[in-house]
């Protein structure tokens, strides 16, 4: 049977399993929305690509699978840019099929014609420009192999227009790849370990994003009951280990609270479980666990030795390898250890602000995470709202945290809660944003009014970018510039003028009721908490300090 | 530059007009330095054959492991006993001379 170019990028997709494509249709990538047309798959028409990218990790980061966008050439794709670099930054994958123009016209500087492919080299897994439809039989189906094996990430497939209508003939589809070949387990490197982990007098365990994405998390927490390792977290990792339990010691890093960091500090093993020493995790790397025998198992084996040198280390994946590890560790309370864990919990405790602080970002954080089932998604922006939610929400499982951990998105809140709210129909998505955040996506309001979704969205609205003025305030003597807003809108009022229910959290208005009615009703709203700008993110590590040398909390 | 400074990697690539981008731009992106290339097309012309000068400081290790993830790089692997003076008269290997 004949088949358009374009007609075989939707056949393929749809034999991947995709249901839903987000994007925007223009000039070069008509073709393919015209054999969308006859195809069963949703299309969810974002306001923006950058928005449609975003939508697409909201989807792939509560999966775990492969999402799809969708944009046109030239200013299209180049408004996708900033969301596949986040996804390359936090291993999410995307694919992004883009138009080009036709290849007759490539290198020509054609109507909307950019180097796509050029331009996604450093910040995808892999790319592809589309010589022939003839190559799309291969293409696609290795495209999602690339994206979701290993440490997963973006790829992006630039598709002239030319080569959308080309028609080939097509007997038979390719099949479709097997589940993803496990790495053999270098047992000797496991049984190395485990006698470190049994030899160690005060073992940590420092794990993120890896174990998310291999959802070895009951494996993780299998370990730590078994040999008494307390648990530090980073921001990629949160949820993975669930935040009540006497082991867990919360995030550590930049804005970890000082009892965490100073454990870290203490430790005579690390065990760096999925994890790549980002500086915001680690401080000064150079002063980082000192004391530290560190052992280093990540699926990526460029991330080994990269920032810190280990003393053992395996490349694989996490959870095949703990399934290995754990029978080989011994069963340990650990009681001295542990004692003096607990004394630095007691004598460094997070600083909470006063309780009866009620507009106060944190209790309110707290207090919505108590009201709150416990298998809701959160979704934040970036910036101080971001790490209030990390310091104080209560995490219970892997994929309920999205947050742009890496690229430091703003703008990236509304949309991953639109996506990912789309491929969980049957849960409720807060989204904490900041007033600078929000304004950055605010269109992708419109694309969450068309699509009715249980989004609640928590805007902390301080009139500033507020990490910016916390850092001039404590770094840069005071000289705000460019921090605060000349005015400030009314977001409810916007809310309600896209179509969603807007409030204002004010004297009269208690936030629970609120939120509570939020719960209860179908559908979107957003919720206006006017907070108080002079409010810190504290501790803090100062640039360039070490993990131990916070100022504030 | 003293030859003991320097080694060469040899790599085996996919043969289009992407992959030399994929190489260098890693070498600029990461910071890694990049003293010479030589290439060449393989057999038929699907592969082809990159010769990279590079010193051989702290950061091999990771440039070796970052070159292994590219998927248009098939091999990758450390030359040891190579003829530096190659990199230096390649206008002389090419014996041509210019016409405009």
């Amino acid at each position: 049977m004949k088949y358009s170019g374009a007609e075989v990028i939707i056949k393929l997709l749809e034999r991947q399993g995709i249901r839903i494509i987000t994007g925007i249709p223009g000039g070069a990538n008509l073709p393919l929305y015209n054999a969308l047309h006859k195809s069963n798959i949703q299309h969810v028409l974002a306001r923006h690509e950058q928005g449609a990218g975003f939508i697409a990790q909201g989807m792939a980061r509560t999966t775990g699978r492969a999402a799809v966008c969708f944009a046109t050439s030239g200013p299209g794709a180049t408004n996708l840019i900033t969301s596949i670099a986040d996804a390359k930054m936090d291993s999410v994958p995307v694919i992004a099929v883009t138009g080009q123009v036709s290849s007759n016209l490539i290198g020509s500087d054609a109507f909307q014609e950019v180097d796509m492919y050029g331009l996604t080299v450093p910040i995808t897994k892999h790319n592809y420009l589309v010589k022939s439809a003839e190559e799309l039989i291969r293409i696609i189906p290795e495209a999602f192999q690339i994206a979701e094996s290993g440490r997963p990430g973006p790829v992006v497939i630039d598709v002239p227009k030319d080569i959308q209508v080309q028609e080939i003939e097509v007997d038979e589809w390719p099949s479709l790849k097997q589940e993803h070949e496990l790495l053999e387990l270098d047992t000797d490197r496991i049984k190395r370990v485990a006698n470190m982990i049994n030899n160690a007098m005060k073992p940590l365990l420092y794990i993120g994003g890896g174990i998310v994405q291999s959802e070895a998390h009951h494996l993780l927490y299998e370990l730590a009951q078994r040999n008494s390792i307390p648990v530090a977290s980073t921001l990629m990792g949160l949820g993975s280990f669930p935040c009540h339990d006497p082991l867990y010691l919360g995030m550590l890093g930049m804005h970890g609270s000082r009892y965490t960091n100073y454990i870290v500090n203490q430790a005579d093993l690390l065990l760096a479980f999925g994890v790549r020493f980002d500086d915001r995790a680690t401080g000064n790397a150079n002063r980082f666990c000192p004391r530290a025998k560190i052992v280093h198992i990540d699926i990526d084996p460029a991330e080994i030795d990269k920032i810190k040198s280990s003393h053992a280390s395996i490349t694989g994946d996490i959870g095949a390898i703990l399934k290995y590890l754990i029978p080989l560790t011994n069963s340990d309370h650990r009681l001295d250890w542990l004692c003096e864990v607990n004394k630095m919990r007691q004598d460094h405790p997070f600083s909470m602000p006063n309780s009866n602080d009620l507009s106060h970002p944190i209790n309110i954080i707290k207090s919505l995470g108590q009201q709150a089932a416990p298998d809701t998604i959160i979704t934040t922006d970036v910036g101080q709202h971001q790490m209030w939610v990390a310091q104080a929400y209560p995490f219970q499982h892997p994929r309920t945290l999205l947050t742009s951990g890496s690229l430091g998105t703003m703008g990236f809140g509304l949309p991953a809660a639109i996506g990912a709210a789309l491929a969980n129909p049957d849960k409720r998505i807060i989204c904490f944003s900041g007033d600078g955040s929000l304004l950055m996506n605010i269109q992708e309001l419109a694309t969450l009014a068309d699509w009715q979704l249980n989004i609640t969205i928590i805007l902390f609205n301080n009139g500033h970018l507020g990490l910016v003025r916390q850092q001039q305030e404590l770094f840069y003597e005071k000289n705000y510039i460019a921090s605060k807003f000349m005015t400030n809108p009314d977001f409810a009022a916007i809310a309600r003028g896209f179509g969603i229910r807007g409030y204002d959290l004010d004297k009269d208005n208690q936030l629970c009721a609120l939120f509570k009615k939020s719960l209860e009703e179908t559908g979107p709203c957003l919720i206006n908490v006017p907070t108080d700008f002079s409010e810190n993110v504290f501790p803090m590590i100062p640039p360039g300090k070490a993990i131990y040398e916070m100022i504030g909390g | 530059m003293n030859e003991s400074t320097c080694t060469v990697i040899n790599l085996k690539v996919r043969n289009h007009p992407g992959v030399m981008y994929h190489i260098t731009g890693l070498f600029s992106r990461r910071a890694f330095n990049l003293e010479g290339i030589l290439c060449g097309q393989l057999e038929d012309g699907t592969t082809s054959q990159i010769y990279l000068l590079v010193k051989a400081d702290q950061s091999l290790e990771q440039i070796m492991k970052q070159l292994n993830k590219l998927y248009d790089v098939l091999e990758v692997s450390l030359m040891k006993n190579y003829n530096r003076s190659l990199f230096m008269r390649i206008h002389d290997l090419i014996n041509a001379e210019s016409i405009v």
